[in-house]
């Protein structure tokens, strides 16, 4: 499939309006869509705007959606695509131009989650302190996020419903898994979950996880448990009953 | 509709998923065909088949535990278990949202415009009762356990026939289905947050998740298994197919 030509859409426009400009692009072998979408902006459309920096898929800041749907730039290959290729801007966040939008939404909600938080046994403790591997290994999936915001992109609750007042998003419910699940942090954020970071719009469908382009399992290892966690707290009277009952007996 | 994404052009039409090799209706399409026949099937066999489904050694598993009288349909007493596992199950979550009620039906595709979505905080919250749904099914499974036990012996002799190797892989998925569940991972150690201090409960984790991983695939062959042992003991106890075995 090597040097062949495409045609290459792109939307190009701002907030105020705008429309898919169609480039014809010679391409190489190994070449992927950011390879292509650069080569229009320095061959034909110098004021191109197009947000990118690592091109190794590990900045997260390439996002786009590539023939409607949500993926990094620089890991989508070329060849993987007919010889009509259409590239948009993510559609969840706001326009500023061409391909890139304001993403600074997500920003504001990570300041909404209590940071980490050891206790004060363990803030007293002049010690290093210890962690052991099982217990790594559960979180640090999590740690892999990039931060590319396909998840929020995708998520029909931001997505199609536009309920960003309502739910933080699959980015953001991670986030909180990797803290509540963390040995040394001793916070609960179950009250948040269930009231203002809304765990409880999301319907398990998945699509958070089938965009991630790192493949952490956003929803069996993350939301999921977050659910089961706030059920616990809200919705398990057997629990209740049982942690009463202890209580008592102290 | 803010300015921002007015100012975007029309979505394309034929929307194709990279990750999948499958076009974008095939998965919503086969949710709502196997799905919507089997609970049809399910309807058709618990409010309106009278007999029993059990024949010589065989039980069915949409009517065990067997309850005494005929004023109601068998599997009326029975079926509400699996029913309610499936129904606030995490994955046939995914299944239905998407498939049935297109919330959404493909990712990124356009949802159909409806009335304010509220996710499972309103009319779905008791989705969030799973465990419940779960502990009852554990009980079942042990009957359906014992049943299956039970169809190696038929009249004081060793007894295989089609439906205990029915009855086998049956109980077999369905534990496999059941094991994997997420609120059955959650209760015997995802609940920690130092899993490394309950050694235990990080080896029980450990093996669930392996089931767990494959929940969906257990999720639709149990559902076929059921049907496939219920189908074969029902069609012999109302003398439908041959049996040869016994009178
Ligand atoms: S599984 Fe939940 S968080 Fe992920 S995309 Fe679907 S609704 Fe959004
Ligand atoms: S969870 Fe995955 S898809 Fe979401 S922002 Fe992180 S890397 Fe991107
Ligand atoms: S350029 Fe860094 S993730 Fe694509």
């Amino acid at each position: 499939m090597a040097d062949r030509t495409v045609k290459l859409s792109i939307f190009r426009g701002d907030p105020g309006g705008g429309d898919m400009v169609t480039y014809e692009v010679p391409t190489q072998e190994g070449m992927v869509v950011l390879d292509a979408v650069l080569w229009v902006q320095s061959h034909r459309a110098p004021d191109l705007a197009v947000r990118w920096n690592c091109k190794a898929a590990k900045c997260g800041s390439c996002s786009a959606e590539i023939d409607g749907f949500p993926r990094l730039m620089c890991k989508s290959p070329i060849d993987e695509y007919g010889d009509e290729i259409s590239v948009r801007p993510m559609h969840t966040f706001p326009l500023i131009r061409d391909l890139v939008t304001d993403v600074s939404w997500n920003y504001e909600v990570n300041k909404r989650i209590q940071p980490f938080t050891p206790s004060e046994a363990d803030l007293a403790d002049p010690q290093p302190w210890r962690m052991q591997q099982e217990d790594v290994d559960r979180v640090i999936e999590f740690r892999k996020c990039i931060e590319c915001f396909l998840c929020q992109d995708v998520c029909h609750v931001l997505r199609s419903h536009g309920q960003k007042d309502a739910f933080f998003g699959p980015r953001f419910m991670i986030r909180i898994a990797s803290l509540e699940m963390h040995p040394k942090d001793a916070a609960d954020r179950r009250p948040l979950l269930r009231g203002e970071a809304g765990v409880g719009m999301c319907n398990i469908t998945k699509c958070c996880t089938e965009v991630c382009p790192e493949h952490i399992h956003i929803t069996d290892n993350g939301i999921i448990p977050m659910k089961e966690r706030m059920a616990d707290l809200y919705f398990d009277p057997l629990r209740f009953v049982a942690g009463k009952l202890m209580r008592g007996r102290e | 509709m803010s300015v921002a994404q007015a100012a975007r052009p029309p979505r394309p039409a034929g929307l194709q998923n990279p990750y999948s090799r499958l076009p974008d209706w095939f998965y919503p399409a086969n949710v709502v065909f196997w799905l919507g026949l089997f609970s049809l099937y399910g309807i058709l066999v618990t409010f309106f088949d009278f007999t029993p489904a059990h024949f010589g050694p065989y039980l069915s598993p949409f009517d065990s535990p067997e309850v005494a009288g005929r004023v109601l349909p068998p599997a009326l007493w029975v079926v509400w278990v699996p029913f309610g596992f499936r129904l606030t199950c995490y994955y046939y979550r995914k299944a239905y949202f998407r498939g049935f009620l297109w919330h959404p039906r493909s990712c990124a595709a356009t949802e159909p415009a409806r009335g304010t979505y509220w996710g499972e905080t309103r009319f779905w919250i008791f989705n969030n009762l799973h465990r419940f749904a779960m502990y009852v099914t554990v009980v079942q499974l042990a009957i359906l356990w014992l049943d299956m036990v039970n169809s190696f012996w038929y009249r004081g002799h060793i007894h295989f026939g089609l439906g205990t190797a029915l009855m086998l892989v049956n109980v077999v998925c369905l534990s496999a289905y059941t094991f994997g569940c997420h609120a059955f991972r959650h209760l015997v150690g995802g609940n920690r947050d130092c899993l490394s201090c309950y050694r235990l409960q990080y080896r029980l984790w450990k093996g669930v998740t392996v089931l767990n991983v494959n929940h969906t695939i257990w999720a639709w062959v149990s559902m076929f298994t059921v049907w496939a042992t219920d189908l074969y003991i029902r069609l012999l106890s109302h003398g439908l197919i041959p049996h040869g075995l016994w009178s």
